[in-house]
């Protein structure tokens, strides 16, 4: 497979202090959906508009299907599309008026705007509202129709900042569902960012976990939970001893702490593992009063790698979707 | 996938759709549309029928005492009557080079409007900024320039329709064309509003595109707007002004753009006069548009 997106030594620096990307190399294969995971203010918007040609690199370069981000960055803008995290619609006109906008924006002939508008509206379920001015969408509307307006020149690669910040529950899955068509049917690269931990995993390809402008690590969600060491088993016992040497004798046991009175305990292969224990414990005189299995989750892939918890990141979030509110409602 | 998007298409692509959503925003609006409209007649009428300025040197004001009176006779007092009422005319003769107020300033209230649209206009800029449409214009293919020039253009349009407008609001309420108007002088007046507004709004332009908050340019334009208003011959001629006034006055462009229009519409033509007017509005705005446009595109491509 070939790489369609690399970027080498790709670093942005602002105001000469201010380190948002440091140093990044990573590259993004033809037609997989490819995430990059990390908190706020971790340098995934910046990474993003160096690609798209909106900023300029500090240093480092990168390209897009071929194409230098600096020195042929109009041949990138003509083969990417955008969805960014804002709405960037205009709330004064109409869905349809928006998508020919993006179309003049590209040069596309109207004729063939007009096919293209007709086909990407009905691909994001818009039809019925593309005469319907903008004001009266809602969030997940507003979305798709930012969706229809990224792929009005038909691109090669869609860059998705945060595609489903914001989205309730029910249109965030569809959100997701108009992304895997887009990669199945027509083969597309996509590359987005998300703060969802279970958004990476359930539409990435791979993943690179990204903190403080520097990526940590790149891999397949599968890959990444397996390399933290296998499943979780929490459990406690009735008796007051100390039980780690008898645990940790168990086959496919890793590692045992104990921490306040409870045994966490890494294996591989948690489900064989587990009842092993158990019984090795009771031969031994010890009764189990509780027990946890949880298999790894991308949480904790993320968690290891961070040190940091998603709790954080989601309040951000909040406040960012709070502060768009507002800005919208301080424009009408 | 992408060959259909050609490169056929002009290094201006792009120029009319941006500037006509910027446009569409203002006729498509009703209100906003309806309140343009409102606005001049409403200066008009506050500034050129409440502070009748003429009024003030109609013979209504000069009556003399009686005792003076009794002292001539019938044939001198026609003839001081005759002075008085020709004094009235040789007075706003002289200060305006008009005897009719409304129409000197009616024709200052054009300047005005250039300068207030694109004062404000320059402000969609931050909110395309803040809301992400710059961003997103700026990952397409169009040119950086056209995506500033077309700000500079929806607002020259826009002035010059309101132009237009006032003329027409003005005539209604009694402007007296000069002695040599013709037709063809108000394509001179959208000529001379072409100028002042590019290089107006390319200047808040390249002040606004820096600002992520509404508030401060706000507060540039309500710094500057009415100083820069008064310190013209909008509304009064500059030859009564202090000497520092007229010195500013001198080097605002806002006083050739009111003097050409003058000119045009309400003067019997100064010809020269009038070229040296479009000379200096001319050269205000190769100059004002050169730096906005360098200014906002070294900041777009940062």
């Amino acid at each position: 497979m070939s790489e369609i997106i690399k970027a080498e030594g790709l670093t942005k620096v602002f105001n000469h202090h201010l380190t948002a990307v440091d140093h990044i190399n990573f590259g993004v294969n033809q037609g997989e959906i490819f995430g990059f995971l990390g908190p706020n203010g971790a340098g995934k918007t910046t990474t993003i508009n160096m690609l798209i040609t909106i900023l300029k690199p500090t240093e480092g370069k990168a390209s897009v299907s071929g194409f230098d981000i600096g020195q042929q960055a109009n041949s990138v803008r003509n083969v990417t599309g955008v969805v960014p995290q804002e709405y960037t619609a205009d709330e004064d006109l109409t869905g349809l008026e928006n998508v020919f906008l993006c179309a003049d924006l590209y040069g596309i002939p109207r004729n063939i705007a007009k096919e293209r508008a007709a086909d990407l509206l009905k691909l994001v379920e818009l039809t019925d509202f593309k005469d319907k001015k903008v004001q009266t969408y809602s969030g997940g509307m507003r979305r798709r129709l930012e969706l229809a307006c990224g792929l009005i020149n038909r691109p090669k690669v869609l860059f998705l900042d945060e595609p489903t910040l914001g989205l309730d529950v029910q249109t965030r899955t569809a959100t997701w569902n108009y992304i895997r068509t887009l990669k199945k049917e027509y083969g597309m690269t996509l590359f987005m960012t998300t703060h969802y931990l279970e958004e990476a995993d359930a539409l990435c390809d791979r993943v690179a976990i990204i903190d403080h402008g520097k990526i940590i690590v790149v891999g397949s969600p599968e890959d990444l939970k397996h390399s933290l060491g296998g499943d979780s088993i929490t459990l406690a016992i009735k008796e007051n001893a100390d039980v780690s040497e008898l645990i940790q004798k168990v086959e496919h046991v890793k590692e045992v702490r104990k921490e306040n009175g409870a045994y966490r305990i890494k294996a591989e292969l948690g489900e064989v593992t587990t009842p092993l224990i158990i019984e090795t414990l009771r031969k031994n005189g010890y009764t189990v009063t509780k027990l946890s299995l949880t298999e790894p989750t991308l949480n904790e892939v993320y968690l290891e790698y961070t040190g940091k918890s998603m709790r954080d990141a989601e309040e951000s979030r909040e406040a960012i979707a709070t502060q768009r509110m507002t800005m919208r409602r301080a424009r009408q | 996938m992408s060959e259909t998007n050609g490169n056929s298409k002009s290094k201006l692509h792009g120029l009319w759709a941006l500037t006509n959503r910027e446009l569409k925003k203002w006729y498509k609006a009703p209100v906003i549309f309806l309140l343009s409209i409102i606005q001049p007649i409403l200066w008009m009428g506050l500034l050129g029928k409440a502070m009748n300025i003429g009024a003030m040197f109609s013979s209504g004001t000069f009556t003399l005492p009686q005792d003076l009176i009794s002292q001539f006779t019938p044939t001198q007092l026609h003839l001081l009557g005759s002075y008085f009422a020709g004094l009235q005319t040789s007075i706003l003769q002289g200060a305006f080079n008009t005897t009719d107020y409304f129409s000197f300033m009616a024709v200052g209230m054009i300047a005005f409007t250039a300068l207030f649209t694109t004062m404000f206009s320059g402000m969609s800029v931050v909110w395309d900024r803040r809301l992400g449409f710059l961003n997103k214009a700026l990952s397409t293919p169009v040119s950086r320039a056209v995506i500033i020039f077309s700000k500079v253009l929806s607002a020259t349009l826009r002035s010059m329709f309101q132009a237009g407008l006032i003329i027409l609001i003005a005539v209604a309420f009694g402007l007296q064309f000069g002695a040599g108007f013709n037709p063809i002088n108000v394509l001179g007046v959208f000529g001379i509003m072409f100028l002042i507004c590019v290089g107006l709004s390319s200047v808040f332009i390249a002040i606004t595109i820096r600002s992520t908050r509404i508030e401060t340019p706000m507060a540039v334009v309500n710094l500057i707007n009415l100083p820069l208003m008064f310190a013209s011959n909008a509304f009064f001629p500059t030859k009564f002004m202090p000497d520092w006034l007229q010195t500013i006055a001198k080097v605002n462009p806002l006083t050739y753009t009111t003097d050409a229009v003058r000119q045009l519409l309400i003067f019997s033509t100064d010809w020269g006069q009038l070229a040296l007017d479009f000379t200096y509005v001319g050269i205000f705005a190769v100059v004002a548009a050169t730096i906005g446009i360098v200014l906002s595109w070294s900041f777009l491509s940062k």
